[in-house]
């Protein structure tokens, strides 16, 4: 008789511990997000749409060495590559890319560029919405990559 | 001419039932499709999802979506169908589930009506339910919908055992069928039966979850095996009425237990007047609903979701003002407090489904005959004889006074 009351006082604890668990979940945050009305949240290390980051004086932090391009395994990215000259200098060091382009029909978002990059000029981003109507749009060009000016740099740039 | 026809109308005895016929069934409808939204929402928080968001400020119109997809939908009679029972059956399902709720009073002064076998007529009709879940089974001519149709049986037959016996200890203690009466005898007591009978509502609840084909007993059903049981053939608006009649035989087991063990629509504690405040429930709560609208619309980013959750906000204030009138604060009581406890009973319902694995067949049989029969007639025994006992021989005690 005991052994009875005690397995059903058990069973009763054990059920107990089942609906505690359902209505905890059920006030807690949902996992889901509400997409197109609330903006997606991303983990940092999200590999997104691609900047091109730049350095501290505004200066492009790319030097054109073609690493990224090399790592490719879809071979997506296309540069062009042109000497840097005092008048005309757009990063820090001999080269700059006079066009980098990623082709996002064939990128597959793997980061093997990211890891290439000896500049950390090439970086993921948290950009998701990569349609489009045509599969030419879907070639970004460097000025849609490059991440903006920083604040003072533009500022002085106004002045 | 049109006058005397208007008089008539009016002076028809049957005219009160009638109107009280649509307005139960137009507002069990309308229950019934949001039970289905309710359903969705909660297991979707339960299992950290959201649930419907597209269709309406949080997917509020997906029951409508839904009906008019159902609606609009091809209804496939499949070759080698029986077909005259096959489109019979889902009719069976839903009349039965619906013809119950005659009996259910909904307040002291709102229900249909109140016959003197009313218990036997619910456990009549609500068991010929199982006639469309059988015939639909069988007449699909399909191996599926057959063996969902024939475990439904058999477990509907353990089960309707059970529930029956447990029921039959509340009918010792109230000397009477009427859904009415087995209430007022609840009050003159004052105290539930669920206080007197604890093992009869634990089975009886058991055996509801059962009756209904809901998770843990979902075995007609069961996706994995079966892929949608007894309904597997159906499609269209005869997949819509099988449905229909799965949530409207949740909205009545769950009236029954409230009628019969929770004191219908009396309040908690009728009979202690140091808590007569708590009529102020209705209003209180609307504006509490209100207070969490609020807060939800709030959260929108969306603005007309906003905008729609304010005014709803808004509205249930609007209706908790209007029920404070003390005239209609004391016609809603009773409504007020039936609604609660079914919707308290139709949340756990939910909370079993999302908490609970099915049962196997065979552990599900050995739990009906070798458990709940066995207890339920236990109980039987045992009020039976503590009723004769008390009301018979013994000098009056506050028990005894308790159970005359």
């Amino acid at each position: 008789m005991p052994n009875i009351l005690r397995e059903i006082a058990d069973s009763a604890v054990a059920l107990a511990k089942g609906f505690k668990v359902t209505f905890k979940a059920m006030v807690g945050p949902t996992v889901t997000e509400n997409f197109p009305h609330e903006p997606p949240h991303f983990k940092d290390r999200y590999r997104g749409v691609h900047v091109l980051r730049r350095d501290e004086n505004g200066l492009e932090k790319c030097v054109a060495c073609f690493l990224c391009a090399a790592a490719c395994p879809s071979n997506c990215i296309y540069i062009e590559a042109t000497e840097n000259t005092s008048d005309h200098r757009i990063s820090a060091a001999e080269r700059y890319a006079k066009v980098y382009n990623i082709d996002y029909n064939r990128c597959i978002f793997c980061g093997y560029c990211v890891e290439a990059c000896p500049c950390d000029a090439i970086t993921h981003g948290h950009g998701y919405d990569v349609v489009a109507y045509d599969m030419n749009s879907l070639v970004f060009r460097k000025e849609q990559l490059l991440e903006p000016l920083p604040a003072p740099v533009a500022a002085a740039l106004k002045k | 001419m049109l006058e005397n026809a208007f008089n008539v109308v009016m002076a028809h005895p049957l005219l009160l039932a009638v109107i009280k016929i649509l307005i139960v069934f137009a507002v069990l409808s309308g229950i019934v499709a949001y039970l289905v939204y309710m359903e969705r929402k909660v297991l979707a928080f339960m299992q950290a999802r959201l649930g419907p968001m597209r269709v309406g400020p949080w997917g509020l119109l997906q029951p409508i979506a839904d009906g008019l997809k159902l609606l609009l939908k091809e209804d496939i009679i499949p070759a080698g169908a029986d077909k005259f029972v096959f489109l019979l059956a889902p009719a069976i399902s839903v009349l039965a589930a619906f013809t119950v709720f005659a009996v259910i009073p909904f307040a002291g002064n709102f229900y249909i009506s109140d016959i003197n076998i009313g218990l036997l007529f619910i456990l009549g009709v609500s068991s010929l339910g199982i006639y469309g879940i059988i015939l639909g089974g069988w007449s699909s001519n399909s191996h599926y919908p057959l063996l969902g149709a024939l475990r439904s049986s058999a477990q509907l037959v353990s089960y309707e055992v059970a529930a029956g016996m447990a029921l039959v200890g509340v009918l010792l203690i109230s000397n009477s069928l009427s859904m009415v009466e087995i209430v007022n005898r609840q009050q003159q007591m004052g105290v539930w039966n669920v206080f007197l009978q604890p093992l009869a509502f634990v089975i009886y609840v058991i055996a509801a979850v059962a009756e209904t084909n809901r998770n843990p007993f979902d075995l007609p059903e069961a996706e994995s095996e079966l892929t949608a049981g007894f309904h597997t053939e159906y499609s269209g608006f005869r997949f819509a009425l099988y449905f229909m009649a799965e949530y409207t035989n949740m909205v009545l087991v769950s009236c029954i237990a409230v009628t019969l063990f929770l004191g219908g629509w009396l309040r908690p504690f009728s009979s202690v007047h140091a808590l007569d405040f708590l009529r102020w429930a209705p209003p209180v709560s609307l504006v509490g609903a209100a207070v969490f609208i609020l807060w939800l619309g709030l959260q929108s980013r969306v603005p007309l979701e906003r905008y729609f959750f304010v005014a709803l906000a808004l509205g249930c204030v609007a209706v908790g003002v209007i029920i404070s009138y003390p005239l209609i604060l004391n016609a809603v009581q009773g409504i007020f407090w039936f609604g609660v406890k079914v919707l308290a009973f139709l949340y756990a319902f939910i909370w079993y489904r999302a908490t609970f694995p099915r049962y196997r067949y065979d552990q599900l049989m050995n739990v009906g005959w070798r458990w709940m029969i066995p207890l339920a007639l236990a109980n039987l025994i045992v009020t039976a004889v503590v009723r004769y006992l008390l009301s018979a021989h013994t000098p009056a005690s506050p028990v005894a006074w308790l159970l005359r």
